[in-house]
């Protein structure tokens, strides 16, 4: 049977037929999905992790358990994971063991566009590059078996088109495999130096037959069209080559790409006049093809940046320029995004709006990241997961030094992003006597990346309940002698809390706490703890309405200001009562819709 | 000739139910298919595209600019952010509806006016009231089948199975609403 399915879904089901047991991620896009689709198979225990580093560590030990063992990140998320990742190599596997990393050229969603392809090289690690869905499933299911005859996690890099995209995938049965005996090898498992040395030469083998494997792989083979010029690709960019010069050209499509296989490209770049290497990122082939000694032309051709769609090869190798219809400015308006109608993240910047000329915002990676944008502009620099508190506290400790500059550091993050690095970080604070104001805007789910589950939202992956952190608990454990939590929608209570942090020169921690409106799943306690949530909608009295124009700076989608009446209307479709507004008008004309 | 179909509009408004249904026939006719989207961050309201391309054998699952044989724009203002996409001698099937910005609601910038005019100048293009049509019907969410219904009409694809892809694909009790919608959309795309 074939199904339509994107690369995502396709590895999910290859997870499947290889007979995988265990599978633990953090999400992150394009690479989110993995662990949803996987978790829709019974037979397979899939969970979400707190961190990358902590999700693959699971899959070691899954690993080392004798399960085979997947553990899938976006991107940046394998610099989070990597100190296991550079071990794991070293031990080895008993069960079968397989990392997806998924990149993003032209980064869609991310913070930079790293070639993770490097790290298979840098970690020694065999690594499986698919171009489609059918290729993902396909490599999925060998990733298994070459882990376990080659003893080495595998690394299988997509992209954010192959993660993405959707194409028919011919659908097989799940081989299922029982669980390895696991018998105690300390030589191999226990990483001290001396065992390290051993297992330094264990891997170098390994990679040296893993050069003869690659020259015959299935996944590495020559398409001879019979041209004089050729391209060398690997991934999405294989499909976007023949897309762009179809079978004007010979191909050498490379799958299989740690290591590459030396013989094939050498001979290839031999048989042909010119050859190109079309590759996304980094100029990971090219520079190997140039080791060999081999004239191709790569990254002096083609943009340094973003995807090598066929009108980029186009624009490159023919010198075609597509002729499109032409756009008109004047008939756009961009749909910047925004925080939703009801998000709890809005009344709690509007309110640290106010205080903009005495902070200073560092920030960190979540929806809350909106706030660098209008109306708020409260942001002043987003470097990674988790560093708001410690970025913040090393620039406060500059600031500090400074005798015209008495500014204090806010730093915000999201309930996520606190138990994924940020209890790190404000350990960090604590312990050395900082004096920031530390912010955990608490919507008890993992929501730009589309409502995950986490640690603090009561549910698990795989449905079941499960424990909730006590976020509070976890900073007074910590040290925090100065800690509050608040509804953010109730704006008097949170400009008092902020002055209140203002006013201690310690660490000081305030969680805003109210549920993400996208949120779906509740448990009975919260019912209880969020009473009134999103029960009556807010309205406008339109005599009253001076068209003044306050409530805008709330930066709510539900507010329509009309140009002719001069007036703001509540679009009942979105508004669901949140309040925030309502509290910001300074002409009570803002009530409840059960009041107007 | 592979055959490329492009969907806009507004985060909400259906454009991947309408791709599914779309991309579900194609296969059952026997067509090679790719579909492509970019999912960025799960806040509602902005702008958003799905791509389908279909043939004998379909490599890039991306439509690149200049390269759609037809764009289904489900929002005004959505159709003239990505008309570039068109080809010259392609199609645009419009509904004639316009969903604000956070800019436009707030007042910061006026609602363009004229797009129907000056793209239909530039462009082949077929108005259809969809959302309308959909209030009509009694659901303004299947609007976005009303729009599968024209495309079928437009492309001549109305030989394929689409009432087998809707009981697919939709939930049973508004496979009744959507098979009309489809229906709708056939029929009005013929008289616009
Ligand atoms: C190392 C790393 N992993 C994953 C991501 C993807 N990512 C960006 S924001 C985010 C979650 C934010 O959730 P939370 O902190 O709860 O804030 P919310 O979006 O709910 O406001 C994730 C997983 C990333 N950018 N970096």
């Amino acid at each position: 049977m074939k199904k339509l399915m994107t690369g995502n879904e396709a590895i999910a089901r290859g997870a499947f037929e290889a007979g995988v047991h265990f599978a633990s991620a953090y999400p992150g896009t394009p690479s989110t999905e993995i662990l949803e689709n996987v978790a829709q198979y019974k037979e397979i225990v899939a969970e979400w992790a707190p961190n990358e580093k902590v999700a693959l560590e699971a899959v070691i030990g899954a690993s080392i358990a004798g399960g085979r063992s997947l553990a899938a990140m976006k991107h940046v998320g394998v610099n989070v994971a990597a100190d296991p990742l550079f071990t794991f190599s070293y031990t080895g596997v008993n069960g079968g063991s397989v990392l997806i990393s998924a990149d993003e050229p032209g980064m869609y969603s991310s913070q930079n566009e790293q070639d993770n392809r490097n790290y298979a090289k840098a970690a020694k690690i065999p690594m499986l590059e698919p171009s489609n869905s059918q290729e993902a499933k396909d490599m999925l299911v060998d990733a298994f078996d070459l882990s376990e005859t080659y003893d080495s996690v595998v690394m299988v890099r997509m992209t954010t088109r192959v993660c993405h995209s959707k194409s028919l995938v011919e659908l097989g049965e799940r081989h299922a495999v029982e669980p390895r005996p696991y018998e105690p090898d300390l030589a191999k498992y226990v990483s001290v130096p001396a065992n390290g040395r051993q297992r330094r030469h264990a891997v170098e083998a390994r990679m040296n037959r893993l050069k003869d494997y690659t020259e015959t792989s299935k996944w590495n083979h020559v398409v001879d069209n019979g041209a004089k010029i050729g391209v060398i690709a690997s991934g999405m960019s294989y499909e976007f080559a023949w897309e762009a010069l179809g079978e004007t050209v010979d191909y050498l499509k490379l799958g299989f790409t740690n290591p590459l296989p030396k013989q094939m490209i050498a001979d290839f770049c031999d048989n042909h006049d010119t050859v190109y290497v079309i590759e996304e990122n980094d100029p990971y082939i090219e520079e190997f093809a140039m080791t060999l000694g081999k004239r191709v032309i790569g990254s002096e051709l083609f943009p340094y940046t973003g995807e090598m769609t066929p009108d980029v090869i186009k624009r490159c190798v023919l010198g075609h320029e597509t002729e499109g219809v032409d756009i008109h400015p004047e008939l756009l308006v961009n749909r910047p995004p925004t925080f939703c109608s009801g998000c709890p993240h809005r009344g709690f910047f509007y309110e640290l709006g106010k205080k903009r000329k005495k902070i200073i915002v560092a920030g960190d990676i979540g929806c809350y990241s909106l706030a660098v944008g209008e109306p708020y502009r409260m942001m002043e620099w987003l470097i990674c997961m988790g560093a708001a508190y410690s970025t913040a506290h090393g620039a406060q400790r500059i600031i500090d030094m400074k005798d015209d500059d008495n500014r204090r550091l806010v730093a915000v993050m999201g309930d996520s992003t606190f138990f994924h690095t940020g209890i790190n970080s404000l350990l960090n604070t604590i312990y050395n006597g900082g004096n920031t104001i530390n912010i955990i805007l608490d919507n008890r789910i993992t929501g730009m990346t589309g409502q995950q589950d986490n640690p603090g939202s009561g549910f698990k992956l795989q449905e079941d309940d499960a424990a909730i952190g006590d976020i509070e608990a976890i900073c007074r454990a910590l040290g925090v002698n100065h800690v509050r939590s608040i509804d953010p929608n109730n704006l008097k209570l949170v400009k008092e809390t902020i002055n209140w942090a203002l006013d201690l020169d310690e660490t000081s921690v305030i969680i805003t706490n109210w549920p993400c409106v996208l949120k779906k799943k509740f448990k009975e306690e919260d019912y209880a703890a969020y009473q009134d949530m999103w029960k009556t909608k807010d309205a406008v009295l339109e005599d009253k309405c001076t068209g003044c124009k306050a409530c805008l700076r709330s930066g709510c989608p539900s507010l329509v200001f009309d140009p002719d009446k001069k007036k703001v209307r509540i679009d009942p479709n979105t508004c669901v009562g949140c309040d925030v507004c309502l509290q910001i008008c300074p002409y009570d004309a803002i009530v409840k819709e059960e009041t107007a | 000739m592979n055959q490329s179909i492009k969907l806009v509009g507004v985060g909400g408004q259906g454009t991947i139910l309408a791709a599914k249904l779309i991309s579900t026939a194609l296969i059952q006719a026997g067509y090679d298919v790719k579909m492509s989207e970019i999912h960025g961050m799960s806040q509602r309201g902005g702008s958003v595209s799905s791509e389908i391309r279909y043939g004998d054998k379909v490599y890039s699952p991306v439509i690149e600019k200049g390269h759609a044989d037809v764009i289904v724009a489900f929002e005004q203002m959505e159709a003239a952010r990505y008309i570039d996409y068109l080809k010259p001698d392609g199609t645009l099937l419009l509904n004639d509806h316009k969903i604000n910005s956070m800019l436009t609601l707030s007042g910061k910038q006026p609602y363009p006016q004229g797009i129907i005019e000056t793209l239909s100048q530039q462009v082949k293009t077929v108005v259809l009231k969809g959302t309308k049509l959909a209030e009509q019907l009694g659901n303004a969410k299947a609007m976005n089948v009303i729009m599968v219904g024209a495309l079928a009409q437009v492309m001549g694809l109305t030989d394929l199975d689409f009432a087998a892809a809707i009981r697919e694909n939709v939930k049973p009790k508004y496979v009744d609403l959507n098979l009309k919608a489809f229906d709708i959309g056939l029929q009005h795309s013929l008289h616009s």
